[in-house]
C-alpha cells in the first residue's frame, strides 16, 4: 500500500538506497551497490572499533574511558561465566562484538542527527540482518555441539528422565524448538526495533499534522503528542540497549546447549 | 466485504495480541519484583533469567504486530 501524497509514510525510513555503485552488478539481476545500510554498518563497526581501541591501554590505574570499556567487556564475560561455564570464555570475543554491534546500531539508529539533514538508518530493523546474525548464532552452535559430541550431539533433543513412549513425539517437538530458535531470535531483534521506529514516526506525523490543522489542534494535540514522542524515544534507548542484551543473552544460551548438551 | 477493508480489520484485530503481550511482559516485571523485595539477596543472580522470560513473554507481542505489518503492506 502506497502512501497517499502529502502524507508522511513511516516505512520509508526503512528504505534501502544505494550510495554508490547502483550499476555495480556480480551476475545479472544481482546488485552490490553500497547502500545507506552499508554505510551505517560501516560507521557502527568504526565507532566500536574506536570505543574499544580507546581502552585497551592496559594502564594499572584505568582511566574513565578503560573503565567503560572494561564494564562492558566484564559484563559479557560475566554473561558468559554464569550462563555456559569456565568454557564460556573462549566465546568472550564473538559474544562482544555482536551485543556491540547491534547495540550500537540501535543507538546510532535514534541519533537525532536529522536535525542536520542527515538520515539515520537502523540497520537493525531489518530482517536481512538480523536474520544472518542470528544464523552466525546458530550455526556456531550446530558447529559447536556436532564438533564435540557428535552425533550424541541429538540427545538435547531428549529431555533426562522421558518415557521411551513419549520419546518419538517429545524429539519432534524439540527439534522444531531449536530449528525455530534463529528464527525467533532475529524476529525479535528487527520487529522491536522497527515498531518503535515506525511509533516515533507517526507520533512526529501527529506533531506536524496537529499544528497544521490550525491553532486549537495545534496547542491541545500538538504539545501533548510532543511530550509522548520524547517520553517514546527514552523508552526506546532501553529498548534498544535490552534487545541488544537479549540476543547476547539468548546466543550464550543456545552456545551453552552446544556446550554442555543439557 | 471490501478486500482493503477486510485486510484493515484483520490488522486492527492483530493487535489485540499487543496489547495481551503488554500483560504477559507486566507479569514477568511485576513477578520478578515481587520475589526480588522477598528475597533481595537473590534478585541479581536472577536477572538473566528474567530477561529470558521478558524475551519470551515479548516475541508472541512482536509476532502480533508482524501479522498485522503483513496483512496491511505484504497480503
Amino acid at each position: 500500500m502506497a502512501a497517499e501524497q502529502g502524507k508522511v509514510d513511516p516505512m520509508k525510513q526503512f528504505q534501502i538506497e544505494p550510495i554508490i555503485g547502483s550499476n555495480w552488478s556480480l551476475a545479472d539481476g544481482f546488485n552490490i551497490a553500497f547502500t545507506n545500510s552499508a554505510l551505517w554498518m560501516a560507521i557502527t563497526v568504526a565507532l566500536v572499533w574506536v570505543f574499544v581501541a580507546g581502552g585497551m591501554k592496559r594502564e594499572l590505574v584505568p582511566g574513565r574511558w578503560q573503565m567503560a570499556v572494561e564494564t562492558m567487556t566484564g559484563f559479557i564475560d560475566d554473561m558468559l561465566a554464569a550462563n555456559i561455564g569456565k568454557e564460556g570464555r573462549k566465546y568472550v570475543p564473538y559474544i562482544f562484538s555482536l551485543f556491540m554491534f547491534i547495540l550500537f546500531g540501535n543507538l546510532l539508529g535514534l541519533m537525532p542527527i536529522g536535525l542536520f539533514g542527515l538520515h539515520p538508518f537502523t540497520f537493525t530493523s531489518h530482517f536481512t540482518i538480523t536474520g544472518v546474525l542470528a544464523l552466525m548464532s546458530f550455526s556456531i552452535v550446530l558447529i559447536v555441539g556436532f564438533w564435540k559430541h557428535g552425533f550424541h550431539f541429538f540427545s538435547l533433543f531428549i529431555p533426562h528422565g522421558t518415557p521411551a513412549p513419549m520419546i518419538p513425539l517429545l524429539f519432534v517437538i524439540e527439534l522444531f524448538s531449536f530449528l525455530i530458535r534463529p528464527i525467533s531470535l532475529a524476529l525479535r531483534l528487527f520487529v522491536a526495533m522497527m515498531a518503535g521506529h515506525v511509533l516515533l514516526k507517526i507520533l512526529a506525523t501527529f506533531v506536524i499534522d496537529s499544528v497544521n490543522a490550525g491553532p486549537v489542534f495545534g496547542a491541545t494535540i500538538g504539545p501533548a503528542a510532543l511530550i509522548l514522542m520524547i517520553a517514546i524515544s527514552a523508552l526506546e534507548i532501553l529498548v534498544a540497549g535490552i534487545q541488544a542484551y537479549v540476543f547476547a543473552l539468548l546466543s550464550s544460551l543456545y552456545i551453552n546447549d552446544a556446550e554442555n548438551l543439557h | 466485504m471490501d478486500m482493503e477493508a477486510a485486510k484493515m480489520i484483520g490488522a486492527g484485530l492483530a493487535a489485540i495480541g499487543a496489547g495481551l503481550a503488554a500483560l504477559g511482559v507486566g507479569n514477568v516485571f511485576a513477578k520478578f519484583l515481587e520475589g526480588a523485595l522477598r528475597n533481595p539477596g537473590a534478585a541479581d543472580s536472577q536477572q538473566g533469567r528474567l530477561f529470558i522470560g521478558f524475551a519470551a513473554a515479548e516475541l508472541l507481542g512482536l509476532l502480533a504486530f508482524l501479522v498485522a505489518v503483513i496483512l496491511v503492506f505484504v497480503a
